[in-house]
């Protein structure tokens, strides 16, 4: 068998070649692999030097200011910093978060741990869109809230998020807003001089850089303040303790730099590798596209293959790797709530698969995927009570279900 | 998740895949689960004079255990008397596919179907009466 195809780059992605060389220059005797805390030799110099460079990378790629980027490793430790760093510090002005149903587990587990921690949050429900609108925030908004916390892009349906306006309604109430844009940067523009955004979480490994290193951005004007998570020797301006990881940060800083250069072009070929994709389904019968295409990233898109289950049809796709919006594969039998969400009824959402294509994805991947998911769909339409009923004319709504 | 050699077995070569007309008076049909639950099993068994179940088809959505135990199920149930198949545990099913604990439920459904199909043909057999 050959290797699979890779169609899950929303759940992580390979590290660029040049990424990997730069970061492959810090780690060894002949490189810089020096602690860049150390002020009283060339090796912390120059390891300093490699950071500072990385972080103002990073600050580019966000047109922000380089002293506004603090170093983590990764987007779940930037979202537990930014969110409990936040409640923590304005507890004595309230005890009110305000988040969405649709964010990533690393910011819902973070308000359900402050919840045991005596604070409330509020939970917005996306619309039949599966976004968040500014005015949901602004009406959820209360006298003792201190933080708003809403994804820009979702994972499982790569909707955007209008974040400039959530941060507007922030801003004009005196809240703090915190963006998880995990799944954002660097394919999209994210402009932090323009956006109300007073935190923003990234991961490298989503852009072809490192797992293991992302950063928080934390604004300077107005001023942000943090209850630090990590304590230790005070780097990161005491924020976040403990050595910096120079080679990680070298290749985040890298593949940021690659992402701005190459942003246009690349969202572009993936803009149509996706419809290519798209398109290779659209004579099927009982496809659905999920999430609104034209507020959309690129390269993620959940499609929905009525009256077959998604958790079998990955299992028929040895060849493609991919994932499911079916929750089956995470041992609830409730599906996605985002999918949910959008309106759509239960068959649908159990039926959900989710591409995610890339860099390295070509139209020859796309081709040999959208051969094997026509083959599998029907092979499952076949082993399909539902579709025998639905081919006969029954209305699954008429029937009554035994739920178990 | 790794799935078992059964299961794949099942799931790659499915047996007895199709459909009998349920109207018809030697057939009983359980239908069990729900689209909601993300498993729909479609059970149905062909009875003879003597009461011996002499063919079985299935047709399933769901995920690989389900369609596996369903599979398995057709293969057991022919040549069994009703009271017999009826006996059929859950946890044999689960034991002869090796379901890990999140997909014993599968095997339940499983059980619940072929339950489902026997008393559905006595009902027949009643209303003939």
């Amino acid at each position: 068998m050959k290797a699979p195809v890779y169609f899950d780059y929303a759940a992580t992605t390979p590290v660029d070649p040049r990424v990997a060389q730069k970061m492959s220059e810090c780690l060894m005797t002949e490189g810089n692999f020096g602690n860049p805390a150390s002020r009283s030799h060339k090796f912390g110099w120059e390891a300093e030097e490699a950071v500072e460079l990385a972080r103002k990378q990073v600050a580019d790629l966000l047109n922000c200011d380089p002293r506004e980027i603090v170093w983590t490793s990764g987007a779940t430790e930037s979202d537990n910093l930014a969110i409990k760093g936040i409640a923590q510090f304005y507890k004595g002005k309230g005890k009110h978060l305000i988040t969405s149903k649709i964010e990533h587990k690393a910011v819902l587990d973070t308000c359900r741990h402050l919840e045991r921690d005596g604070y409330e949050v509020t939970y917005l429900e996306p619309g039949k869109d599966g976004l968040i609108s500014p005015q949901q925030v602004a009406d959820a908004i209360r006298e003792d809230t201190t933080l708003v916390s809403v994804m820009h892009v979702n994972n499982e349906i790569g909707v955007i998020n209008d974040i400039a306006g959530i941060g507007e309604v922030c801003r004009a109430a005196k809240v703090f807003y915190h963006v998880d844009a995990a799944q954002s940067a660097g394919k999209i523009p994210v402009d932090l001089e323009s956006l109300k955004v007073d935190l923003m979480s990234l991961s490298a490994h989503k852009m072809y850089g490192p797992k293991g290193v992302g950063v928080l951005y934390v604004r300077r004007k107005p001023r942000v303040r943090l209850e630090a998570q990590m304590h230790g020797g005070g780097h990161e301006r005491g924020m976040r303790s403990g050595t910096l990881a120079t080679h990680q940060l070298v290749g985040m800083g890298e593949c940021c730099r690659i992402a701005q250069l190459e942003m246009a072009s690349e969202a572009e070929r993936t803009l149509a590798l996706r419809e290519r994709l798209r398109k290779g389904f659209d004579d099927m019968e009982e496809v659905y596209v999920n999430g609104d295409l034209n507020a959309h990233v690129p390269g993620i898109i959940n499609i929905s293959f009525n009256y077959v289950e998604g958790e079998s049809l990955i299992m028929s796709l040895p060849e493609i790797a991919l994932s499911s919006g079916s929750a089956c594969t995470s041992a609830s039998l409730e599906p996605s709530y985002v999918l949910r969400a959008l309106g759509m009824n239960d068959e649908l959402a159990h039926s959900s698969l989710r591409f995610s294509v890339g860099r390295f994805t070509t139209e020859e991947d796309v081709d040999r995927a959208i051969e094997q998911v026509r083959h599998a769909v029907e092979k499952l339409r076949e082993l399909s009570p539902l579709w025998d009923m639905y081919k006969d004319g029954v209305d699954l709504d008429s029937i009554e279900w035994a739920a178990h | 998740m790794a799935y078992s050699d059964q299961v794949m077995d099942h799931y790659q070569n499915p047996r007895n895949v199709g459909k009998f007309d349920d109207q018809d008076d030697q057939i009983g049909t359980g239908m069990v689960g729900a689209p909601a639950c993300g498993d729909v099993m479609r059970l149905q068994i062909k009875v003879n004079e003597e009461g011996i179940i002499e063919d079985a088809k299935f047709k399933t959505y769901g995920c690989g255990s389900a369609i596996a135990s369903s599979s398995l199920l057709t293969e057991w149930v022919k040549g069994r008397t009703l009271d017999d198949a009826a006996q059929i545990k859950n946890t044999e099913i689960a034991e002869e596919l090796a379901l890990p604990p999140v997909k014993i439920h599968c095997s339940v459904l499983a059980e619940d179907a072929i339950k489902a199909a026997v008393e559905d043909y006595r009902k027949k057999l009643a209303a003939q009466a």
